[in-house]
């Protein structure tokens, strides 16, 4: 009899609790109210930008991203003349994409290895504090990357590594004698690349780890060697994830802007030199929009970023359609 | 053609567990040997020390002899030079998901540098056609992935990987215990037919199949080996009450 009292008045309780209707239909409303505030900022963002940059769109149009001012007495090109008016993005795309593909080129073999050496060589004992230590540098501010850069890479970039790629690789061009300070791409790629270096590295790690055992031990049980292993059994699986991580990668080393700004030279260039001084998307806007001097100045910092925000899903866009190119005919899913 | 096993004394860890104790077993070349006992009975723990695939996890360890051919493989060789020459099929097919049906069966051989095109397109023909594949993949052996194929098709194309190094023995590790009655009798057919030409080693926990296609079985149990006889002894006449209560299915 008490057991029955007892469940009657937990039925009265459940009973009298009402079907929620009215807060799951608010909680509804509320997640899609969430999802939607993603397109609702990009969208934002983007016209916002777009309606800044009106001035310098109808006063350069296209010729903005393709073509500079001609000096009339010098016959050399004028990019960025904020004085005169002349407003170029040339040099600043040309910046952002010289050194995020030299960070890549730098950091991608690195990270890959680093990868390599902590999923499949590493003693047990060294692999936790070595990812952990790996993964802070992801950590560290990129101001402080840059300080460093000011301070130690680029009197090294001046005194010892500059003068031995303009005496080794001078005749290809790409390292002219014409730059004394240190500051220009090159500076600005290795420092990139050991900002992105972490994200590859943990990301491939990542990637790695998921590769099943029993992939391992299909090559091994062909009689192959470890590195055999690691080449035919992880990173062929992995490649997908890899192109994932490098993407990232390449993503934030478009966008950085203070540790480059530091490090690039800031001079609205273009040279073929690595060791030139340059400027990127980023870091031109970071170094004059506080203090532009005027409307068209101001409008075409706005075209610089509404161009960023375009470059940014360019490649992005790019990435997919190479992830698609490797992936095409291989399925998806992986024992 | 197959060769001859020699095993003397062999004992295997993993960590402080002591998985395979004085194991002695003389396994015939060019015959089936079946391997059957219980779940962790050390059945699958021994045909990877035949390949020395049990070292490749950090905390395992053996000690023992084994000689293949004559060849002291924990000895005299390297773990790259044994497994060229003694070919595995493992449990679940693990056929490589990145490459064509082409460039599966002839991983092996490209892992070692072997690019003759025309021989390699040979070799991937009589291997599929010795794992009974060719038929139903001949028509997109490059245009279809390893892992596009159905399980018992993948298992199928993991023995023509195995067998397109021309391996002395072929080591099996439940080859057809994740796969469909079918695809089962397939595989079992297979290896009635390889026998004659490769020294074949299959663990099982279906004895049946043991008895189908061994000539030979062992019997494990808690990491010894109980009996080794031949297959119909131990399937209708077991010298050992514990190989009898496990085949009447008293246990396991």
């Amino acid at each position: 009899m008490v057991a029955q009292a007892e469940d009657s008045a937990i039925r009265k309780y459940l009973l009298a609790r009402g079907n929620s209707a009215v807060a799951d239909r608010g909680f509804h409303w509320l997640m899609v109210l969430s999802a939607l505030s993603i397109f609702g900022i990009v969208v934002l963002i983007a016209s916002e930008m777009l309606v800044r940059s009106q001035l310098a769109w109808s006063k350069f149009g296209f010729n903005f991203f393709f073509k500079a001012f001609i000096d009339p007495y010098s016959k050399l090109p004028m990019y960025w003349d904020p004085v005169n008016g002349h407003f170029s993005a040339l040099p600043f795309l040309y910046g952002t994409l010289v050194s995020s593909f030299l960070a890549l080129l730098l950091a991608v073999p690195l990270a890959i290895g680093v990868a390599v050496f902590l999923t499949e060589m590493c003693p047990g004992a060294l692999r936790a504090p070595l990812a952990f230590i790996t993964e802070l540098l992801a950590a560290i501010p990129s101001v402080i990357y840059g300080l460093w850069a000011v301070f130690i890479l680029v009197p090294l970039l001046r005194e010892r590594l500059n003068p031995f790629f303009i005496k080794t690789l001078g005749w290809t061009g790409f390292f002219g004698d014409d730059n004394p300070t240190g500051l220009g791409f090159v500076a600005a790629g290795i420092i990139l690349a050991i900002m992105i270096l972490p994200i590859i590295s943990s990301l491939t790690r990542e990637v790695m780890t998921a590769v099943p055992i029993s992939q391992r031990e299909a090559v091994l049980a062909l009689g192959a060697t470890r590195w055999e292993m690691i080449r035919m059994g992880v990173l062929r699986n992995a490649r997908i994830g890899i192109v994932g991580a490098i993407i990232l990668g390449l993503g934030r080393a478009l966008g950085e802007t203070m540790a480059v700004t530091m490090v690039i030279g800031n001079s609205p260039e273009i040279h073929r030199s690595l060791l030139a001084n340059g400027s990127s998307m980023a870091s031109v806007i970071a170094n004059e929009f506080a203090e532009a001097s005027g409307d068209l100045h101001l409008s075409a910092l706005m075209e610089i970023g509404l161009a960023l925000f375009a470059v940014t899903i360019v490649v992005n866009a790019f990435a997919r359609l190479l992830v698609w190119a490797v992936t095409r005919g291989a399925p998806r899913q992986v024992h | 053609m197959g060769v001859g096993i020699e095993v003397t004394n062999l004992n295997a860890w993993y960590g402080t567990n002591h998985t395979l104790q004085d194991i002695n077993l003389p396994i015939p070349a060019n015959h089936a040997t079946a391997l059957i006992g219980p779940s962790g009975c050390g059945k699958s723990t021994f045909v990877r020390c035949l390949n020395r695939m049990h070292e490749t996890n950090p905390i395992a360890r053996v000690t023992g002899t084994v000689l293949i051919g004559g060849l002291d493989i924990y000895q005299d060789a390297k773990p790259v030079e044994i497994r060229r020459r003694v070919g595995m099929v493992f449990q679940r097919p693990n056929p490589f998901p990145t490459m064509s049906i082409y460039d599966n069966v002839a991983a092996g051989l490209k892992l070692n540098g072997y690019s003759n095109r025309r021989a390699l397109d040979e070799i991937v023909e009589r291997s599929l056609k010795n794992s009974a594949l060719w038929d139903e993949v001949k028509d997109d052996l490059k245009k279809k992935s390893g892992a596009s194929l159905s399980g018992g098709q993948q298992q199928r194309l993991c023995i023509a990987r195995a067998l397109a190094v021309d391996p002395e023995v072929l080591l099996m590790d439940e080859p057809a215990s994740a796969l469909d009655p079918v695809s089962t009798a397939k595989i079992e057919d297979l290896i009635f037919q390889l026998k004659s030409q490769y020294t074949i080693v299959i663990v099982t926990h279906n004895m049946q199949q043991a008895a189908r296609v061994a000539e030979k079985t062992g019997f494990f149990l808690n990491g010894r080996m109980v009996e080794f006889d031949s297959t119909h002894k131990i399937f209708t006449n077991p010298s050992d009450k514990r190989t009898e209560d496990y085949i009447t299915g008293r246990f396991g």
